[in-house]
């Protein structure tokens, strides 16, 4: 038996494909999910791709929030539903209000694209059980609205109740604060991040294959719900 | 029908790189006078009934400002 991820397709995402691909590679059952549709498909996950949706108009990941398919990813993550947002669907989340905080134009302005080093800091989540804890992993992140931001206080509580999943190590890239590359909400079931797992799953295109251990984690605490 | 203007400032503590940029620049075009600049967004709402200034306030809480990082005003444009 294998689990069916969801991958979310809006205008202007640029990595569901990659996405898709991740999920498959990690041995689920990749289910293309469209924008414009209240429809989940019966998945049992779902992921939110990198990319520009709506062209980051107003802000990113602002429109994406509205989007039909949206109302029910978010109603599905109340109820539990393992939710993925990489990169801009991390954005998707903060402006859906599933995450805490937000994220905001790079502190140095330029649009970075490195391989970066993480530090895994929960292994708690549906998405990182497959990490040892404390475990160092290299994930490309590639953005220009990456600074994660939130006030002190939602910070402490994030910090204290080991919210913040991923951390970088090595260099901060964009100026997050805290260094924090990565957030959970309170359950665990919503996890987002900058860095793009799915670039990393293949030693010929990617720095490693450290993204894998990710999707193959959802689908190992699928099966064992 | 009534213009309604939203104005939407990053809050005061987030930093903003992008008025930092500008501001860098000025002095080299003479302006060694400005100290600090920050960048925004301006809108202008036509909107229809008698209520137009609370639903632009609701458009703006709901999508034109993010209320975690960004604080706004709304006011009626003069005729």
């Amino acid at each position: 038996m294998t689990a069916r991820i969801g991958v979310v397709t809006f205008p202007g995402s640029l990595d569901d494909r990659d996405a898709l691909r991740a999920v498959r590679v990690a041995g689920g059952e990749p289910v293309p999910l469209w924008h414009g549709d209240h429809d989940l498909r019966a998945v049992d996950a779902v992921v939110l791709p990198g990319g520009f949706s709506y062209g980051d108009y107003l802000r990113c990941g602002a429109i994406a929030r509205f989007s039909p398919v949206m109302t029910d990813v978010v109603a599905a993550a109340g109820h539990g539903l393992p939710v993925l947002g990489i990169c801009n669907g991390f954005q998707v989340l903060c402006e859906s209000h599933l995450l805490p905080g937000a994220l905001i134009r790079n502190a140095g302005l330029h649009f970075t694209c490195v391989d970066q080093r993480l530090r895994v800091q929960n292994t708690g989540t549906h998405w990182t059980g497959e990490y040892a804890a404390g475990a160092e992993i290299v994930i490309p992140v590639k953005n220009g609205e990456g600074r994660y931001v939130a006030d002190d206080a939602t910070l402490d509580e994030l910090e204290s109740s080991g919210r913040v999943v991923f951390r970088y190590v090595g260099g901060n890239p964009n100026g997050s604060l805290r260094d924090i590359a990565g957030i959970c909400n309170e359950r665990g079931n919503v996890v987002g991040l900058m860095p793009h797992p799915e670039h990393a799953i293949d030693a010929l295109t990617g720095p490693g294959t450290d993204g894998l251990a990710m999707f193959v984690a959802v689908l190992k605490a699928l099966v064992a719900a | 029908m009534a213009k309604v203007v939203v104005d939407v400032m990053l809050k005061p503590e987030i930093l903003d790189p992008q008025g930092q940029a500008i501001q860098r620049a000025l002095p080299s075009l003479g302006f060694d006078q400005v100290s600090s600049v920050r960048q925004g967004k301006h809108f202008e709402l036509d909107v229809t009934g008698d209520d137009a200034d609370r639903v632009a306030e609701q458009v703006a809480q709901t999508l034109l400002a993010n209320p975690v990082i960004e604080d706004f005003t709304v006011r009626l444009a003069a005729e």
